[in-house]
């Protein structure tokens, strides 16, 4: 549960942002990193960003999650 | 890509031939060992190198104990329980939140503002925030207690379970029958502690600590880092995520936790009591834990019959040793808490073991 999701944020204002990871977009706060700016790449955990992340990284972890996405569904009709 | 592979493969063949013994690394990372498992890492290894699935999945290694202090406060009409969506299936004493959503008193979250909001919204009741995580989720849990705070949002508490990974490391190097070479360390727990809050147990108990994003290249060159290490007869700290994890971690989210936890003993399932292990909300917050507001306490959990997710746990042994695996114990009927959970070693296994058959 400690899987952090790579999203740009699309808007900002005081510590409340939208942020958009894979198309879907989402309120998220920035309480925890300060620094962030409109724009900029960062990780999303439970409802906050807690880092920034490179635009490599993002679609490297963006790519990983679809996949890990896609093994689980399979597993889960496998099982079911 | 594939060149980085053959490379990193290349050099722990090499390492693990010069070994020559059994090298076990153990990762403490749910989303590792769903990584490992997913990718057919495993299967590329030398056969005398062991991924160890440790203590790395905070809903499996929350107790019974808490489990069925949560559903003492389900039991009450005045409390709304938020909660995350892994929590609902965790079993307790006497059943799961699952059990109890007949209630409609359970409500999944998917933030900690969330239930702050929950609370806001539900002024005549009050609401129970389910607190896990390690300390990646916990700073989120301390922002929303402080905006309590600060608003007077008086009918909203949590029950923290919050856990430190580093002190269940610490407390199965101490061990005297661990068979642990080295951590793979987590990602993202890592982005707020920093690598650095590793060194401790590289100079305490020789053990390399290597740093990975969940990728299966990063996990690789992880390993490869490691065994590198090991054939060397060295033992050092390292970080290959540097895309996201400093030395130093995130220092904003430390401050807010450090304001309203402090570390504090506690039980961890198939593990038992870690010192130092746990995080409690600090004495200028007690208004808004739950465990003093509604008197509840966390008993420690019984053994749970012919189940050996402890040594799974602490790496002694592999899920399928176990005599409840894959017959009386799996995802859909969970007995042991490495099955509960997707990112449980339990879990990882049975569903490996059903692709590895599907196949053939």
């Amino acid at each position: 549960m400690c899987l952090a999701i790579p999203a740009r944020i699309v808007e900002l204002e005081g510590d409340v942002a939208v942020v958009d990871a894979m198309g879907n977009r989402y309120k998220a706060k920035t309480t925890l990193l300060p620094e962030a700016k409109l724009g900029d790449l960062v990780l999303i955990h439970a409802g906050f960003a807690i880092s920034l992340v490179d635009e490599e990284e993002a679609k490297k972890t963006w790519q990983l999650i679809a996949e890990i996405n896609e093994f689980q569904n399979t597993q889960n009709k496998l099982s079911g | 890509m594939l060149d980085r592979i053959n490379k990193a493969q290349d050099v722990i063949d090499a390492a693990c031939e010069t070994l020559g013994r059994r090298i076990n690394i153990m990762e403490v990372c749910g989303t590792h060992t769903v990584s490992i498992f997913r990718s057919g890492i495993r299967s590329i290894l030398p056969d005398n190198l062991k991924l160890l699935s440790g203590p790395g999945c905070p809903v499996c290694v929350t107790d019974q104990g808490y489990i069925d202090a949560v559903l003492r406060l389900a039991d009450r009409d005045d409390c709304l329980i938020a909660t995350y969506g892994d929590m609902i299936r965790v079993p307790g004493k006497n059943g799961s939140l699952e059990t109890k959503q007949a209630k409609a008193n359970i409500r999944i979250v998917l933030s900690s503002e969330d239930a702050l909001q929950l609370a806001k919204d539900n002024p005549d009741k009050t609401v129970v925030f389910i607190a896990v995580g390690f300390e990646t989720t916990a700073p989120a849990t301390a922002v929303v207690v402080k905006e309590a705070a600060a608003e007077t949002i008086y009918n909203f508490c949590i029950l923290s379970g919050h856990k430190l990974v580093v002190p269940a490391m610490r407390a199965l190097l101490s061990e005297k029958n661990h068979n642990i070479n080295a951590f793979l360390c987590p990602g993202h727990v890592s982005a707020i502690i920093g690598y650095g809050a590793f060194a401790g147990i590289v100079e305490d108990f020789c053990r390399p600590c290597v740093v990975a994003g969940f990728e299966p290249v990063q996990i690789i060159e992880g390993l490869c880092e490691i065994c590198r290490q090991l054939s060397a007869g060295k033992a050092e700290l390292k970080s290959i995520y540097s895309a996201v994890v400093t030395e130093k971690g995130n220092i904003a989210a430390q401050q807010i936790v450090n304001e309203c936890f402090e570390p504090a003993d506690g039980y961890w399932r198939g593990l038992g009591k870690i010192k130092k292990s746990t995080l409690k909300l600090k004495d200028k917050y007690s208004r808004f834990d739950a465990f003093r507001r509604f008197g509840v306490s966390e008993e420690p959990s019984e053994e749970i019959k012919g189940c050996r997710c402890g040594e799974v746990l602490c790496g002694l042994i592999e899920p399928t040793e176990c005599g409840l695996f894959g017959r009386d114990c799996t995802p859909q009927e969970p007995v042991g808490p490495c099955m509960v959970s997707s990112e449980g070693a339990c879990a990882a296994w049975f569903k490996y073991g059903r692709e590895k058959r599907r196949k053939r």
